[in-house]
């Protein structure tokens, strides 16, 4: 029953980061940094918090907390992708901002208890031993994680509409010449990268402790943005990267509570240098490293007048 | 930690010396200025929460007599100097600074506005012009002791604590204390979050110790997320710093909840007053800073008995650290019949005997 607990708790953990990650791997691979994540996280949680709240249906908070992350990845995207500012500076402040703008808009929330998404169980397979209660007795945001991740694969990777993403990643001007809306393109990446960020704050407010509290993102933005760059731009890696992530995370909560003593500083290191350990092993080949780092990344593309 | 001992001293020595400090006589009419600046953000629900609304209280007192303001989510370091420079040259009579980081800043900008008066919460520093206070919220952990050794059925207790200092040290022993007083096989196990305030954290820290059979949970961090794990896994819990029944209505047994309201007010008529002295408080549950939410979701007998725990409190027949106490390692720290010094308790730095786990260094 412990091993259960633990990996229903993995999940829960693993979700917000593993969504916001896959957002912005697709932002990345248009050619556009954000680094804004953490911004569009807290908006979607304080959002999400708020729509749940005032109409008791935390489905439609979900859908709220998605189109907040969208609205902020769409002003940062209006500077970025059309003014041609600097991609990081203006990510950091989208952070600032939607980190100050949340704390403005959940004031009068704070101190009432939210409204939880409750969990769908998949008849059958939620039955099963051991990984029945963590992947399949889950709420749809959980079960919605997964089906981003194996979609943003296929499509990055064997659909027309993916190459083309790619390609004004690696060479904004190239798919340019050959005709493609470069702009458009990276507008509908970032608006992606916004939505699944704004989802990923949801799970926050929604499922892992239904409340607004000011900064509740705590840092999982950076974690997701760390995560993207280490899985060398591949959906699955970087799924694989917030589990590893999450899981020490949990690990480490019950390896204490055992009784086993190591400096609890060391111990909140241990999720951070084992997700970048494990990813710099899996990343330390230089040829695949180069094959699929964005090559026109952080780069504004102004088109020819 | 020698430290700590010898600025303790230095304190009673200071207080000793000082000499009536005043602050400045005002216009009758003109309002007096009271500032604030808190750690978090003060919509925490937990400790800067509870400080702002100790605040508005001493507003609601004084009505048209004063004018606060706060500044909020202050970190600790050189934005501290900032913040409190620009509220003594603002006009603010008196500043009251809320986190212990804030200690040196203070004490540095106390000395270059010997005409504004400065109150610093939890540190052991004062001069002529700087006070500090806090209160002695053990007292409320030992009660908490007593109603989890009472209505364990596991004979789990899980404490999530926050960082490894005197103050959440001498709660875990408080409440251990209080728990083996009522309930010899009581056990208890501890996750550091290493966070005062990381709400996804704090559940997730309450659900690994509900998985490892730990039926009632204790926290020394700021937010409801652990009540609100328990409630929702069928567990019970204590909140802190504040009321949070509200978060866990079948969950929430009691809270230690924190009222600095009284001191403010105290401390605010004292600058009007032209009153005023520097010193060192510790409030306590006699002077009700250290305050407990309702009794709930527990037995009548053991209600009776947290009701009875408090009045000792209170009355001073009982004092949580009394001896005999013992060390993990079984040498008798505090003898029998003895109560622990004042330095003892807030430089606690070692676990009691019965806490199955090692210290945290």
């Amino acid at each position: 029953m412990l091993v259960e607990g633990i990996l229903v708790t993995i999940v829960g953990a693993a979700t917000p980061i593993a969504l916001a990650a896959i957002g912005e791997l697709v932002v990345e691979r248009s050619g556009v940094l954000n680094l804004g994540v953490e911004g569009m996280m807290i908006m979607g949680a304080v959002v999400a918090f708020g729509v749940a709240l005032g109409t008791g249906n935390p489905y439609l908070g979900i859908v709220a907390g998605a189109l907040a992350g969208v609205a902020m990845s769409l002003l940062f995207g209006l500077f970025t992708v059309y003014l041609a500012t600097n991609q990081v500076a203006t990510g950091l402040a989208l952070t600032l901002f939607g980190l100050g703008l949340a704390g403005l808009i959940g004031e009068s929330f704070v101190g009432t208890p939210g409204v939880k998404l409750q969990p769908i169980p998949i008849p059958l397979l939620a039955d099963l031993p051991i990984i029945g209660p963590a992947l399949f007795a889950r709420d749809v945001i959980v079960y919605a994680s997964f089906a981003v991740v194996a979609g943003v694969s296929y499509a990055l990777f064997k659909t027309r509409a993916g190459l083309v993403l790619r390609a004004t990643g690696e060479n904004a001007e190239a798919a340019h010449a050959l005709g493609r809306d470069v702009r458009m393109i990276r507008m509908a990446a970032v608006a992606f990268g916004g939505a699944c960020a704004g989802i990923g704050g949801a799970y926050l407010s929604l499922v892992l402790s239904t409340q607004w509290t000011e900064g509740m993102t705590a840092g999982r933005g950076w974690i997701a943005l760390a995560i993207v760059v280490f899985a060398t731009w591949l959906p699955w890696r970087a799924l694989a990267g917030a589990y590893l992530f999450g899981g020490v995370i949990i690990l480490q909560l019950h390896a204490q509570a055992l009784g086993v003593r190591v400096p609890p500083q060391a111990m909140t290191m241990l999720p951070y240098i084992a997700t970048i350990v494990a990813l710099i092993l899996l990343s330390r080949n230089q040829t695949t490293m180069r094959k699929h780092t964005p090559a026109a990344l952080g780069r504004a593309f102004v088109p020819d007048r | 930690m020698k430290r700590v001992l010898s600025s303790l001293l230095a304190v009673g020595t200071v207080a000793a010396l000082s000499v009536g400090f005043s602050a400045t006589t005002l216009a009758d009419d003109e309002p007096l200025k009271v500032g604030f600046v808190y750690v978090g953000p003060i919509s925490d629900h937990g400790w800067s929460y509870a400080h702002d609304q100790a605040r508005l209280a001493m507003e609601a007192e004084f009505g048209d007599m004063v004018e606060t303001t706060y500044l909020e989510s202050v970190p600790e370091g050189a934005d501290t100097v900032r913040a409190l420079e620009r509220m003594a040259r603002s006009g603010h009579d008196i500043i009251f600074a809320t986190s212990f980081g804030y200690m040196e800043s203070v004490g540095e900008v106390a000395e270059r506005f010997p005409d504004v008066v400065f109150e610093h919460a939890t540190g052991y520093q004062s001069a002529g012009n700087f006070a500090n206070y806090n209160g002695h919220f053990y007292e409320g952990r030992y009660v908490l002791g007593k109603i989890a050794g009472l209505e364990t059925e596991t004979n789990t207790i899980g404490y999530i604590a926050s960082y490894a200092i005197p103050e959440v040290v001498s709660g875990i022993n408080a409440f251990m204390l209080g728990a083996q007083s009522v309930n010899p096989d009581v056990e208890v196990k501890i996750i550091w979050v290493n966070t005062w305030y990381d709400p996804p954290r704090e559940a997730e820290a309450a659900n690994a110790l509900i998985d490892q059979g730990a039926d009632i949970l204790v926290q020394h961090t700021d937010s409801t997320a652990q009540l609100q794990a328990s409630q929702e896994r069928g567990v019970r819990g204590f909140g802190n710093d504040s009321d949070m029944g509200a978060f866990a209505p079948e969950a929430q047994l009691t809270a230690i909840v924190n009222n600095w309201a009284p001191y403010y007010i105290d401390r605010v008529q004292a600058v009007m007053d032209g009153t005023w002295e520097t010193g060192s408080y510790m409030g306590n549950m006699e002077d009700g800073m250290v305050q407990m939410a309702p009794f709930a979701n527990m037995a009548d007998e053991t209600k009776a008995v947290a009701e009875e725990t408090m009045a000792g409190i209170i009355s001073g027949d009982i004092h949580p650290f009394t001896g005999p106490i013992f060390n993990q390692a079984g040498e008798e720290v505090v003898a029998a019949g003895e109560v622990a010094p004042l330095d003892m308790i807030l430089s606690m730095n070692f676990y009691i005997q019965g806490i199955d786990d090692a210290y945290p260094n």
